[in-house]
């Protein structure tokens, strides 16, 4: 978006910059979507502050409580607060999303210029081994890493971005293979620009408003795929506070008739990736307008 | 056509091979003695050496590695460490309630998934296709193994129609292909409805429409076919995500099939069932994306050409 050569007398007008926040502003979904997702931040970041209870801690007295004025979400198996608990969860759940994400992200924008870009061998060895990745599901590929790694948060955030760099490489490469031949580029590569500055000043920047609408869109999937591997017992230890782990734990309880016990959690994960999904759909629409 | 085919076919083969390198370091890797989880928590220290000789776990890594593809490609699995049966009877014992649950799963979520995306495309902008695109991005935001615990406790238990988990009977498919299929569904709608936007906006329809065809024949025959090229092909993707979903649904369901046998085997560290399996859901992915893409080359000739 900086890259873009513009007069100075237009810039002063309107940059696509300010044209792209004046769409996403008119966009209530977006807006929504945004006032929702800044709210899931602050509670994550403030969970010390603002749950009721240490989300470890059972209340003997109130075992698979419903909800009470005293625990407003109720309490699992153990008497451990729920709304303390999705609290502490959605610190892990975002941490998890925005960290694997972020790792894959780099990882396929790097490969994905170089491949682009220089073309050859470099071209073929890096596509070639996305391509291995693809042969994996997504789900297999985590089962697989987090087998390997042993379960754990660290291993989960791994196993899921090694899912994410074949998506974002083959994506910039696509556009780096179109941007290299682009008029600007030739022109700066005409005045003596090198490959690093091409690569990285000129084409990236153009590339980045369908990153950021596929890394949105990634930290929603990769959310749902962390829950599910603490579902199936192979994420964070049980008793940590994750929602696919509090949906596991779940069983049991629910068996017996509580609807507490798996609605919240669900719901909190539910909302989490819908958010990330609307504002992915909303980047999209407000980043390319053709694309609608 | 049929070189294109069998160029595609061979393309393959090259990934596979790399792909059983990567699974046999993977499993090489993993904690865990193999021979000491094979003979056995209480074996003897000459037991556990007799059992790595037995099982050729004191050979070179190239020897087992050959010996591994080479018995791989007659159909010998292994012998499962668990219960010291053969792997490939436990597979073969698996793999048709993955196939019946996913075929069931793909049938109700391809043809929901389509008929929504038309329906939606069709009253664009208004309250119908608000209200079937909610439901489709709420559908592809839900964790499915959820909307399983949810049918369980809300339909499967208050009504017994159902089992709450495992195969009894034929009806006992129904919740775990629902839960499968959801988010397919979903992904099939919000696909669908934009193919079929985009292809309305060709000049062909607006041509078909000049020259005064029916609203019926423009709509199946001009639009609809023409958004069918990318909607199948997404849909044959999603087949191959079916599989990888089926691992998480099959343990919701308790479900006895590749997935639930897969996780089981990760759990106690079955490594002869663990490197089958990968290898199995590795090439029957790579099938389906292949089987795919020479359908795609079929419908639209000009995908041939690369």
């Amino acid at each position: 978006m900086t890259s873009t050569t513009a007069m100075p007398t237009a810039a002063s007008l309107s940059s696509p910059f300010q044209r792209w926040r004046r769409r996403f502003l008119r966009h209530r979904v977006a807006l929504a979507a945004s006032v929702i997702l800044l709210l899931l931040v602050v509670i994550a970041l403030l969970a010390p502050v603002l749950a009721p209870y240490n989300p470890y801690q059972s209340d003997w007295l109130a075992i698979s409580s419903f909800p009470t004025a005293a625990h407003w979400f109720g309490t699992d198996e153990l008497g451990r607060d729920i709304l303390s608990r999705i609290m502490y969860g959605a610190r892990l759940s975002l941490w998890v999303g925005l960290a694997s994400v972020s790792l894959g992200t780099i990882g396929g924008i790097v490969l994905g210029l170089i491949a682009g870009f220089k073309g050859g061998w470099l071209d073929s060895l890096i596509m070639r081994s996305s391509d291995v990745l693809f042969a994996f599901p997504g789900m297999l590929l985590a089962i697989a890493v987090v087998a390997l790694l042993g379960p754990g948060l660290n291993n989960v955030i791994l196993a899921v971005a090694i899912f994410s760099v074949p998506i974002f490489a083959r994506l910039v490469r696509a556009q780096t293979l179109t941007l290299r031949h682009s008029t600007y580029v030739d022109a700066s590569r005409s005045v003596g620009a090198s490959n690093t500055t091409l690569m990285f000043r000129h084409i990236l920047p153009a590339t980045l408003p369908s990153v950021v609408v596929y890394f949105t869109m990634r930290i929603g999937s990769s959310i749902l795929t962390a829950a599910g591997l603490s579902f199936i017992g192979l994420g964070p230890e049980p008793d940590v506070p994750e929602w696919g782990n509090m949906l596991a734990s779940s069983r049991s309880l629910m068996m017996a008739g509580a609807w507490h016990v798996s609605v919240f959690p669900g719901m909190a994960i539910l909302i989490t990736v819908l958010v990330f999904n609307l504002l992915g759909d909303a980047l999209r629409d407000t980043l390319d307008p053709k694309a609608r | 056509m049929l070189s294109y085919a069998l160029r595609r076919l061979l393309g393959i083969i090259p990934v596979l091979i790399v792909v059983s390198l990567l699974v046999f370091a993977f499993v090489k890797l993993m904690p865990g003695d193999p021979a000491r989880i094979y003979a056995g928590p209480d074996a003897s220290l000459e037991a556990v050496d007799a059992a790595r000789h037995q099982l050729g776990l004191d050979q070179p890594l190239t020897i087992q590695y050959l010996q591994w593809v080479g018995n791989f490609l007659t159909g010998d699995l292994g012998i499962a460490y668990r219960n010291r049966q053969p792997v490939a009877d436990a597979i073969g014992e698996s793999f048709f309630p993955t196939l019946w649950l996913s075929l069931a799963a793909f049938a109700w979520s391809s043809v929901a998934g389509i008929a929504i995306g038309v329906f939606a495309a069709r009253r664009r902008g208004r309250w119908q296709d608000y209200t079937a695109m909610s439901i489709a991005v709420c559908g592809i935001s839900m964790p499915s193994f959820w909307l399983g615990l949810l049918l369980i406790q809300y339909v499967a238990v208050p009504f017994g129609l159902f089992a709450t988990s495992g195969y009894a009977k034929p009806l006992d498919i129904v919740l775990p292909a629902i839960t499968l299929g959801s988010t397919v569904a979903a992904v099939m709608a919000r696909y669908t409805r934009s193919a079929y936007l985009e292809a309305t906006h060709e000049d062909y329809v607006r041509t078909a429409r000049a020259k005064g065809l029916t609203n019926r024949m423009v709509v199946w025959k001009h639009t609809f076919r023409n958004a069918l090229i990318p909607v199948l092909t997404m849909l044959g993707l999603q087949f191959g995500f079916l599989l990888s979903g089926s691992i998480v649904i099959e343990s919701v369901f308790s479900w006895p099939g590749l997935g639930w046998l897969l996780i089981e085997s990760i759990k106690t560290q079955d490594q002869p069932v663990i490197q089958a399996l990968v290898m199995l859901f590795v090439t029957m992915f790579l099938v389906i994306n292949l089987v795919v893409d020479l359908l795609y080359g079929f419908i639209d000739p000009s995908a041939r050409r690369d």
